[in-house]
């Protein structure tokens, strides 16, 4: 994630320049897309790592279509986040497979070495838990998946391992 | 001589150090000063060998597993590469009893070759199903398709030919064949296995059937979960592209077919083919009501194929080796073979390609090995969240969707989950009217309101509070969701809520 922003905390209300850029720049090049919407919402994630809330009215001009249209599809789907995300993101698989190799195990744990609850990011930015239905990684439960990639047969042990490594940075 | 070594790329082997195992061999081999070719293959499916490491000898390919990077030194020491004796040595691939007893058709290829390559592709019997279409009637596919019984591998159960027939017959300027790829059941990950492992498969099924109904456009509707499944794919379409696999004239014919991929954004109900095409045409994922059938109206309102990767990459085999051979797999009205997902707690989770009508118990003791923790088995859930939770006592049941739908269940999109005696099936209960109110669309009352409702119920259930009354009223509440809920979401998810109350009724009364 790029940050030119001059300003960083202001990330989550307005929106700095550069990233207006950015999501002038999805629109521009995605709008002729048939069903652009989500390629549009992807791209401008991909990019910054949120869909900011200024972004809605810039859309909806774009694709001709209107703003209660690009809000309700941010908000169904689960992917969209409308905030800057931590530094890293680490989703929980909560389903059955991973359920029945003790997962809850994992998300309690998880929760307690980090502080925080699904859906939430740490205090130092570092690290946003998120949980995840199914990654079909289900012969090897319980999952995970760090900043997109997939961790099998997690235990105490290797969740430490892997939050370590992201604290000390070896990753990104 | 070059040694070749195979070394999966699939993102379940990756998840268990298959990356750091490739890159330690060819570091061990540089210091050896040995030329090693490293293969990223697909995997073999024998998931609790992974990373599960394969080299090319004169007997054939010898495997290894489950290594790690550590173990690499020493299985050079053992000269691995000539397929020397260590701790870790399985013996040739095909002779490990859980691959050799299985019967793969649709996975023939995954983890035998170099996913991308094309060469491999069609050195190992790639093509043979669409060139043999291109040189036939559309009507004649579709026929082929009938005959060989082959029904939608995402959950219902149709009929593939008659889906297939609908769509041809229908008169449009412009048709589409649709892969939903959206696997979003737990316990499931063969279509991810087919994405990742033989993206040319897929390809391959859907260039068949858009020949086959007449539609110059496939789209496919991948899940944002996998991401690795997303490279792979994205890359094939490219080099088949190149090939003149598709485009404007598929292997020459003339005849255009071309594949767009989208990638969803991590909503379950937009596995639902209804919900999947509002969310390809960049709405919310909202269920449509049928009529009007996708066959007639579908994306963009246009007849449209929808079918599911299993599915789809059916297809090749049936029409290189034609309908009749693939019925003669099966039992019943269930043909074929189906790619089973062993997974949850189970000691050999993996990939069973076997023709229906095998048993659970064959799968889940033969195949399977019991459970991972090795207690005994308590329940397993078959064909994804809304599925029926099965108690032990029923794992004779042969894999078939009739006898299944008559015991109450479904065999879905071939997943096993497995759970051993700790469960408390009063809480799985309760999760899965939890996943249907976090997942429903909400378009249907019975769906929206009576997931919650139903957890709150459960609760009340489990807390004693007039355990009767609210057992009756949880009955009744299912009892409208199956029958009023516009999809398969709200209208199965009582499946997995009733079965666990039916067999495991003690379990809701343990306060």
């Amino acid at each position: 994630m790029q940050s030119n922003a001059p300003n960083g905390a202001a990330a989550s209300t307005s929106a700095t320049a550069a990233q207006l850029a950015a999501v002038d720049d999805a629109i521009a090049r995605l709008r002729d897309l048939p069903g652009a919407l989500l390629p549009i919402l992807h791209a401008i994630q991909d990019e910054l790592g949120f869909v900011p809330p200024a972004s809605v009215e810039r859309i909806a001009r774009g694709l001709n279509i209107s703003q209660a249209d690009v809000h309700g599809v941010i908000t169904f789907y689960h992917d969209f986040r409308s905030a800057p995300p931590g530094r890293h993101v680490l989703k929980l698989c909560r389903a059955e497979a991973c359920q029945a190799m003790g997962s809850q195990r994992i998300e309690a744990h998880l929760e307690r070495k980090l502080g925080v609850g699904m859906h939430a990011t740490t205090a130092d930015g570092a690290v946003t838990l998120e949980p995840v239905y199914c990654l079909g990684n289900c012969a090897l439960s319980p999952s995970l998946q760090c900043d997109g990639q997939l961790h099998g047969r997690m235990d105490e042990q290797r969740v430490d391992a892997l939050l370590a490594e992201l604290r000390s940075g070896g990753r990104r | 001589m070059t040694a070749t070594v195979f070394v999966p790329r699939d993102s379940a082997a990756k998840s268990v150090g298959a990356d750091a195992v490739a890159a330690a061999i060819e570091k061990q081999a540089a210091a050896n000063k040995t030329t090693v070719r490293v293969v990223r293959n697909g995997t073999r499916g024998m998931l609790w060998l992974e990373p599960l490491v394969e080299v090319a000898t004169k007997q054939g390919r010898i495997a290894y597993g489950p290594v790690t990077a550590n173990d690499v030194a020493s299985l050079f020491k053992a000269d691995f590469l000539q397929g020397g004796d260590h701790k870790l040595r399985l013996g040739p691939t095909t002779e490990i009893p859980y691959f050799k007893k299985q019967q793969r058709l649709t996975f023939a290829r995954v983890g035998l070759t170099d996913p991308l390559s094309t060469d491999d592709y069609t050195s190992n019997g790639g093509l043979a199903g669409l060139r043999k279409a291109l040189a036939m009637q559309p009507a004649a596919i579709v026929e082929e398709v009938v005959q060989s019984g082959l029904r939608g591998r995402g959950g219902a159960g149709f009929p593939a030919g008659i889906k297939w027939r609908t769509v041809l017959q229908t008169p449009a300027t412009q048709k589409y064949v649709v892969c939903n790829a959206d696997e979003g059941d737990s316990g499931t990950f063969s279509d991810r296995m087919v994405m990742e492992g033989d993206p040319y498969l897929l390809l391959e099924g859907m260039a068949i059937a858009g020949i086959a109904v007449g539609a110059t456009e496939g789209w496919v509707y991948l899940r944002s979960e996998y991401p690795d499944a997303r490279a792979v794919f994205t890359e094939a379409m490219a080099r088949a592209r190149a090939a003149g696999w598709i485009g404007d004239s598929v292997l020459g014919s003339g005849k255009r077919f071309d594949v767009h991929l989208r990638i969803g954004a991590g909503s379950y109900i937009c596995g639902e083919e209804t919900a999947m095409l509002e969310s390809l045409e960049g709405k919310r994922g909202m269920v449509r009501p049928k009529p009007p059938l996708p066959a007639i109206a579908g994306l963009w309102g246009k007849p449209s194929v929808i079918n599911n990767v299993m599915t789809l990459a059916a297809a090749p085999w049936i029409l290189q080796h034609g309908g009749a051979a693939y019925a003669a797999f099966g039992v019943g009205r269930s043909k074929g073979t189906l790619p089973f997902q062993l997974a949850g707690n189970i000691a050999r989770g993996g990939l069973v390609e076997v023709p229906f009508g095998v048993t659970m118990k064959e799968l889940l003791h033969d195949f399977g090995g019991g459970t991972a923790s090795g207690r005994p088995i308590r329940a397993v859930q078959v064909g994804g969240p809304l599925g029926a939770y099965l108690p032990a006592s029923k794992l004779d049941l042969p894999l078939d969707y009739e006898v299944f739908a008559q015991a109450g269940g479904m065999v879905g999109h071939g997943g096993l989950v497995v759970f051993d005696d700790t469960v408390d099936m009063a809480a799985m209960a309760r999760y899965a009217m939890e996943f249907c109110a976090i997942e429903s669309c909400g378009k249907c009352t019975p769906c929206r309101i009576g997931s919650t409702r139903g957890t709150e119920v459960i609760d009340r259930i489990t807390a004693n509070d007039r355990r009767a009354m609210n057992t009756e009223l949880l009955r009744d509440l299912c009892d409208t969701m199956q029958h009023a809920s516009l999809c398969a979401m709200g209208g199965l998810t009582p499946m997995p809520v009733l079965s666990a109350l039916k067999y495991f009724p003690e379990d809701f009364a343990r306060s």
